[in-house]
């Protein structure tokens, strides 16, 4: 596929919403020993996550993210033409959470609304499909909500998870407009669906008794069926391989490089991971903002989550005509995209309270 | 490819652990400080100082830094 260039739409503002409830990496000593967890937190950047409380879901989240965005923009429900709700954690199987929260943000019935599985490349894919949508006559503005409860969905037992993943809920409005074009370059390799799975629960092995099991891996590691499994390995070897790549070869196709770009947002998967590809890149410390110490690895929403903690302030990141955006992770599903935020109304982070 | 070299730069992805330690015959998997975060250190030293990108499998199925070392040396193109 060629990349996908797009122009006359672009994002007009974000926001991002996290569950009160802070936990501590330093907490896990009851998974490994003082030394080794200091040495664990040091290479993954990630010193606290944000869990959200039993009854609270990814779809909270995104709604009191989006409540927050349309209020500090002035929107008018009914100008919402669609609505797309990505996320791995939905609120049912069935049905699809979006209409739920159509309904709940008192959007118009005339107004298409749909969910994405994806995981870390959610953001950039969501942007893809929201501004691809946006471009069409008859759709004026798409509401794009990416949001993730992982803490539901792994062991506090296996220490490959347990310090990585946290809770967060965002909302992007895209829009028609006068925005400067944007491309994307959009990737999948089913070759290596096993290397961040959750095995059981699915139609291919059903919930049931065997896979509510929690075992013990060969590296310590307990986690059940229905509980999130990486392959830290063979996740960061393919980093290596697609990401850089997936980036220098966006920007020549543009016929920019790497020191043309103004910010370069990457999923926040662990520190050890960016600081690699930053290095590939030769980008600079001041061209990369990162949330992952205080919020961890979120999926889909670390991206947007990092620009609203990051850029919220137009005094940082002050020149934001070309921003890169990276997502990478389970599927194997990758992304990048090149966009400007010079006409990007960034809202302040807010908690959640659950009105 | 020199196997020295590569015993330094494995060597030097551990911090609490005397480089005297690493031998080619040593079985990495017994030193103390071995972690599955040593390992992604080792797949990144493989891919700065060599070109190769070792995969998980190649981890998992090796013993000793001989093992590693002939894996990265049959990739590595001068």
């Amino acid at each position: 596929m060629a990349y996908i260039t797009y122009k006359g739409v672009g994002i007009k503002a974000v926001s991002a919403c996290v569950p009160p409830a802070i936990r501590e990496n330093q907490e896990l000593t009851t998974l490994m020993t003082e030394e080794e967890l200091n040495k664990v937190i040091q290479a993954i950047g990630i010193t606290q996550l944000r869990y959200a409380d039993p009854d609270v879901c990814s779809s909270d989240l995104c709604y009191e993210a989006a409540r927050k965005l349309m209020a500090d923009n002035e929107i008018d429900p009914a100008s919402i033409d669609g609505l797309i709700f990505i996320s791995q954690t939905p609120d049912y199987k069935v049905p699809n959470t979006s209409p739920l929260l159509q309904h709940r943000l008192g959007l118009k019935q005339e107004c298409l609304s749909f969910d994405v599985n994806l995981a870390c490349s959610g953001y950039v894919y969501g942007l893809s499909i929201a501004f691809a949508l946006a471009s069409q006559i008859g759709v004026n503005r798409i509401l794009l909500l990416v949001g993730e409860t992982l803490s539901k969905i792994i062991s506090q037992k296996d220490k490959s998870t347990a310090p990585l993943f946290g809770d967060a809920g965002t909302a992007t409005l895209i829009e028609k407009g006068d925005f400067p074009e944007s491309w994307f370059s959009l990737n999948s390799d089913g070759s290596e669906a096993d290397v961040i799975k959750i095995p059981y629960g699915g139609a291919r092995n059903p919930s049931c008794k065997a896979g509510f099991t929690e075992t013990l891996d060969n590296e310590g590691n307990s986690r059940n069926g229905e509980q999130i499994y990486m392959d830290g390995m063979a996740v960061f070897n393919f980093g290596i391989r697609a990401v850089p790549t997936d980036i220098n070869n966006l920007l020549k196709f543009t016929g920019k490089t790497t020191s043309d770009i103004d910010v370069l947002v990457f999923h926040q998967a662990n520190r050890f991971m960016t600081n690699f590809f930053a290095k590939r890149l030769k980008l600079k410390p001041e061209q990369t903002p990162y949330s992952m110490n205080l919020f961890g690895n979120t999926s889909s929403a670390s991206v947007p989550l990092t620009i609203v903690t990051e850029m919220h302030d137009s005094g940082q990141y002050s020149k934001r005509d070309s921003v890169v955006l990276s997502g990478f992770g389970a599927g194997l599903s990758w992304g990048t995209a090149m966009l400007s935020l010079s006409h990007t109304r960034i809202s302040h982070l807010v908690e959640y309270k659950g009105f | 490819m020199n196997i020295q070299h590569f015993i330094e730069n494995f060597a030097a992805q551990f911090d609490d652990t005397e480089p005297e330690a690493f031998k080619a015959e040593t079985k990495f998997r017994e030193i103390e400080e071995w972690s599955s975060l040593q390992a992604l250190f080792i797949i990144a030293m493989s891919e700065e100082e060599y070109q190769v990108i070792l995969k998980g499998e190649d981890i998992r199925n090796s013993v000793t830094i001989q093992d590693l070392f002939e894996i990265v040396n049959s990739r590595h193109t001068a």
